[in-house]
């Protein structure tokens, strides 16, 4: 258990009235895939905003490879290697495939910049960003604007961008929607072969993509974590069947 | 038979890339379509130039027999066509209740038709929303209510893009039963979705699209029983 990286300790938050996320814990180990499924607004997309640190936490703790980060501002989090996919698009569309990858490399490594030498001519960042489109099978789309890309090849752009920033966590909201067959495979090869190094969670509808690649797996509903554990489990859970995966999905 | 909607040698560019290449579709009263194919292929473009939202260079629309090629948006809708976008598109400053009720429009098929009432009925989740903006839900609250206010409309022909994107299985499989009921009603439907299974099994005929161009248009269960072309068209 030693190998955490990122860890929320009973972590909540209220807008209002409303309980999002209720006493929510769980911890991201190196090597591993911990996804995180429920209902519709049961409050998984605010608990990756909570542990990217786009939300404050009304209560509860968040840590990173043993440092308490509750307070620390999102920049910072990301700084320190923590990387987020949005599950909206998130690109600047005039930019293209490539700028855009980037971008998000040149602003996870803040650095002294010579005021009078173009940003382009970064060798790190560049090669940041071109290791992560041929990651991410984006290679041959590189100098198209990224506004141009179909739905899918954005989605895929989005975790090229995560990638870039060269974080050790990686918070992936749903990550294949909108993705066909392909692009869906591809993917989880990717997330795969990235599990040896980093810690990995997944917010996903997929359920064949689910039980496919994590290891760990907690079940939220109405902001808060109903079950948790391994997918044998989870599947056998009868709470969870009638909660989200309905009746008959779960023997498939 | 009046068609519906047709498209006859639609031509679409995106600045230097040629997306549509010629298409030709139609869908007639009561029918339901799939359109299947890889990313990229021009799905979305097809249906954005259907309702106006998307300039094509060359070639018409026509809705009921009567040229749209040039129409707004909103005249298509007022004609019939409802239109359920792939990234939803809902109004992040109304809250649920006037999302729903900006849209309502009485239907042609009395006693068919989708109320306020109906769409709470179908979608329970958004009757505890009713008062949270837009831009408070979630993504999938955010889908169920994009596939309310279209239903608001009670249209001839709902368009649906990626409609069960961000759903929880057990909604998602509600979104299909619905689906299956809005046939059964005489409703026509053109369905864009992933999982190209149930775009088979829920549509009367399929079109496949490759490169900007309808590669295949046959009915749905004679191709979901050609593997070869699964494979061929859409890498399955």
């Amino acid at each position: 258990m030693s190998d955490v990286l990122l860890a929320a300790t009973a972590v909540t938050r209220r807008f209002g009235g409303l309980t999002a996320v209720n006493g929510v814990s769980l911890a991201l180990q190196r090597g591993q895939v911990h996804a995180v499924i429920g209902t519709n607004g049961a409050g998984k997309s605010t608990l990756i905003n909570i542990l990217s640190g786009e939300l404050a936490a009304s209560s509860g703790q968040v840590t990173l490879a043993g440092r308490d980060i509750t307070a620390w501002p999102q920049p910072e989090r990301a700084r320190a290697g923590l990387g987020r996919s949005y599950q909206r698009s998130t690109v600047f569309p005039e930019l293209s495939v490539f700028e855009n990858c980037r971008l998000a490399a040149q602003a996870s490594r803040q650095r002294f910049w010579h005021w009078w030498r173009d940003a382009a001519s970064c060798r790190l960042s560049a090669d940041l960003a071109g290791d992560a489109l041929d990651r991410t099978g984006l290679a041959a789309d590189a100098h198209q604007p990224a506004g141009l890309l179909a739905h899918g090849r954005k989605r895929q752009l989005e975790i090229a961008m995560c990638l870039a920033g060269e974080p050790q966590v990686l918070l992936l909201d749903e990550p294949l929607a909108g993705m066909g067959p392909e692009e869906t495979d591809r993917i989880l090869d990717l997330l795969q072969t990235l599990k040896a190094g980093h810690a990995i969670l997944l917010v996903e509808h997929d359920m064949d993509a689910v039980f496919r690649i994590a290891e760990t797996i907690t079940v939220m509903v109405n902001g808060s974590a109903i079950a948790s554990g391994a997918p044998a489990q989870i599947r056998a859970n009868p709470e969870v069947r009638t909660a989200y995966l309905g009746e008959d999905e779960g023997a498939h | 038979m009046q068609t519906l909607i047709e498209a006859g040698g639609l031509h679409v560019y995106y600045g230097a890339s040629h997306v549509l290449r010629g298409v030709d579709m139609h869908i007639g009263p009561g029918e339901s379509v799939g359109l299947v194919g890889r990313n990229g292929m021009g799905k979305t473009t097809l249906i954005r130039s259907l309702m106006g939202h998307v300039k094509s260079a060359q070639g018409n629309v026509r809705v009921r027999g009567s040229d749209c090629t040039h129409a707004q948006p909103h005249a298509i809708a007022r004609m019939g066509v409802a239109y359920v976008p792939e990234g939803r598109g809902i109004f992040p400053n109304l809250n649920v209740r006037e999302n729903l009720q900006v849209a309502a429009r009485p239907g042609k098929r009395a006693g068919q038709d989708w109320t306020y009432a109906r769409v709470l009925d179908t979608f329970p989740r958004l009757r505890e929303r009713l008062g949270h903006g837009g831009q408070q839900l979630s993504g999938g609250e955010q889908q169920m209510l994009a596939i309310g206010r279209a239903l608001m409309t009670n249209p001839d022909l709902l368009i649906l893009d990626e409609a069960t994107e961000g759903l929880a299985p057990l909604i998602v499989a509600e979104i299909w039963r619905i689906i299956r009921d809005i046939r059964a009603t005489g409703m026509s439907t053109l369905i864009v979705d992933r999982n190209y299974r149930a775009v088979l099994e829920h549509t009367d005929r399929c079109l496949v699209m490759e490169k900007g161009l309808i590669v295949q248009d046959g009915d749905s269960a004679s191709l979901a029983r050609q593997p070869e072309q699964l494979t061929r068209y859409l890498g399955v």
